[in-house]
């Protein structure tokens, strides 16, 4: 019941309680809420697992960029309530019920399986997940990706440009 | 290193908001809660790719989620972008509404 536990336990509920949130409200700006809480969860999470560097970059660019994009799209197209759905469709709530009973014969069988939990990590120092660690392999074995990510962000930036303008001139 | 937390804990949640997030994809009709629903999927995926980095010792699954998180922003800018032309156009943000395509 270390500190460890209590925090990966606090973050995991608030987590799904953000997620059920998201996908059930009926007011956009709500569910955008649900989802930045989601994000910091996730950071947290990934704290308890001494990943340093992707739970500062969750914060930064999920919590603190794509999400101020969504909220800004929302705001631009003046999203109100969501107003009531007139036909109920039933394929909807057969396809969320079955996978929604897929999940929970995975769980059960987790809960049942009893297999020797793995709790030791093997072989590793407490450096790794840092900052340092990271940059050190992500510059030297990984570093085409990392600049070809950088020429995809551009495309990006370029292509929603290009398809949010009002008229080319 | 002893970790408190079991490997298990980590897949469960990740299979638990994956599902979350499928379940969001298609039973909205809102393409914003959608969009937002498939951020929370690609989260899960980050989720389990991080625990089994940090279990197995090997850095190239962080690294793997950087570049998820990369691919993450600029698909959200893009389809954003999207859909405000669509809205420019069509003036509702309802995929039901949006059928042209459809025989």
């Amino acid at each position: 019941m270390s500190l460890n536990y209590i925090l990966f336990c606090i973050a995991a509920v608030l987590a799904v309680a953000g997620g059920i949130v998201t996908i059930t409200s009926k007011s956009p700006v709500r569910s955008a809420m649900a989802l930045v809480v989601q994000f910091f969860m996730f950071a947290a999470i990934y704290l308890t697992l001494n990943a340093q560097f992707v739970a500062i970059v969750q914060v930064l660019v999920y919590a603190g960029a794509i999400m101020v994009l969504v909220v800004f799209v929302i705001m631009l197209l003046n999203l109100g309530d969501e107003e009531k759905h007139k036909e109920k469709s039933y394929l909807k709530m057969i396809v969320a019920f079955l996978l929604g009973g897929i999940l929970l014969v995975t769980l059960i069988s987790f809960l049942i399986s009893r297999s020797p939990q793995i709790t030791i990590l093997p072989g590793t120092s407490i450096n790794q997940g840092t900052v340092e660690a990271i940059g050190k392999e992500l510059y030297s074995g990984y570093l085409l990706p990392f600049e070809a990510i950088g020429l995809l962000l551009l495309v990006a930036i370029v292509g929603a440009v290009i398809l949010a303008k009002r008229k080319i001139d | 290193m002893f970790q408190e937390v079991p490997l298990d804990y980590y897949l469960v949640l990740s299979a638990i908001l994956f599902i979350i997030g499928t379940i969001g994809v298609l039973t909205r009709r809102n393409i914003i809660i959608l969009f937002m629903s498939i951020e929370m999927m690609l989260n899960s995926v980050n989720l389990t790719l991080v625990a089994f980095s940090a279990f197995l010792g090997n850095q190239a699954g962080q690294i793997f989620v950087f570049f998820v998180m990369a691919v993450a922003a600029a698909e959200a800018a893009v389809g954003l972008a999207i859909v405000l032309a669509i809205f420019r156009k069509h003036q509702t943000v309802y995929i039901d509404k949006l059928n042209i395509l459809k025989w």
